[in-house]
């Protein structure tokens, strides 16, 4: 086995083209996940004996944040893949999984709010879940900015692989902080090991919302790395003959 | 599974949380639809540009 394939995956023509294919298949696996799994936890899933209907919130609440810390991992990993093998596409999708990320982590923290209200009497809280939440929040925007702050966009990707790598610190103590800081935010209600504190009843909708998140993340990011694609080379043959043949 | 509300009304009024969970989910709604309706606005301005640098460098006789 050859290394082509790790070539080919630096060409953005190559990701444009092949993601041509793919997309409309994760598109669709994804929505049909997300309708069948909001359909049931907000309709079919029982009432929760403590929370009442409010833990219906669960529902997106839970998955966004899941991709809101997964997203971090992939657009720190894409960062360093850009410093270490100065590889194009690679910078283009971390700058694309920074405003996707960053839309979940606020999608996390105000559903998170609008949950707190009727459950816990207040909106907003200092609790170490919440903080180092805002902390990823902010760390997205900071990418996100660095992208503007500079004239040489190989100083700016450079900058902004940085920052995010060096932010992957929050990434565990976000994880840690519900049993470390226990506060207000309840523990984890899904676990790796060990029993989960939920009933499956209620697990199977929330699974099925989580692997709806998986699937509209991978489209989102894929949708706009080629936005991006398109931007960075349009000067090339492949783009002005992709313009012109439509 | 059963649907778990005595009528329409019950549903959307979720015993007095239906104004959070509804709100909650109607953000996230317009959040994600801003994630996928950005980039193809981004996209017709790119093309455009395109056409316009095509124009520009051989224009039609």
């Amino acid at each position: 086995m050859g290394w082509q394939w790790f070539h080919q995956l630096g060409s953005p023509r190559w990701f444009y083209e092949k993601t041509s294919r793919w997309m409309p298949w994760i598109g669709a696996i994804a929505l049909i996940l997300l309708v069948v799994g909001a359909v049931w936890g907000l309709a079919y899933a029982p009432v929760d004996a403590k929370q009442g209907n409010s833990y219906r919130i669960i529902y997106i609440h839970v998955p966004a944040a899941f991709l809101a810390l997964a997203g971090y991992y992939i657009m720190a990993i894409a960062g360093a893949v850009g410093i270490i093998w100065q590889m194009k596409l690679s910078y283009t999708v971390m700058r694309s999984a920074a405003p996707i990320g960053a839309t979940l982590t606020f999608i996390a923290l105000v559903t998170g709010a609008v949950w707190g209200k009727p459950t816990w009497g207040t909106w907003w809280v200092w609790d170490a879940r919440i903080t180092s939440m805002l902390i990823l929040f902010f760390l997205y925007l900071g990418v996100m900015a660095l992208q503007g702050a500079y004239q040489n966009q190989n100083t700016a990707n450079k900058a902004g692989a940085i920052l995010a790598l060096v932010g992957t610190i929050n990434i565990p103590i976000i994880y840690k902080s519900v049993d470390w800081w226990f506060t207000l935010h309840q523990p984890a209600t899904l676990k790796l090991t060990g029993e989960s504190s939920i009933d499956p009843s209620m697990a199977y909708p929330l699974l099925i919302m989580i692997a709806g998140f998986y699937g509209l993340y991978a489209w989102l990011l894929m949708h706009w790395t080629r936005m991006d694609i398109l931007h960075s080379e349009q000067k090339t043959a492949w783009v002005k003959a992709l313009v012109s043949s439509k | 599974m059963t649907f778990q509300f005595n009528s329409l009304i019950d549903f959307l009024n979720m015993a007095g949380h239906g104004p959070y969970v509804w709100a909650s989910y109607a953000i996230t709604t317009i959040a994600l639809v801003t994630l996928v309706v950005y980039p193809l606005m981004q996209k017709k301005q790119i093309i455009a540009q395109i056409r316009r640098q095509q124009r520009i460098s051989n224009p039609p006789e």
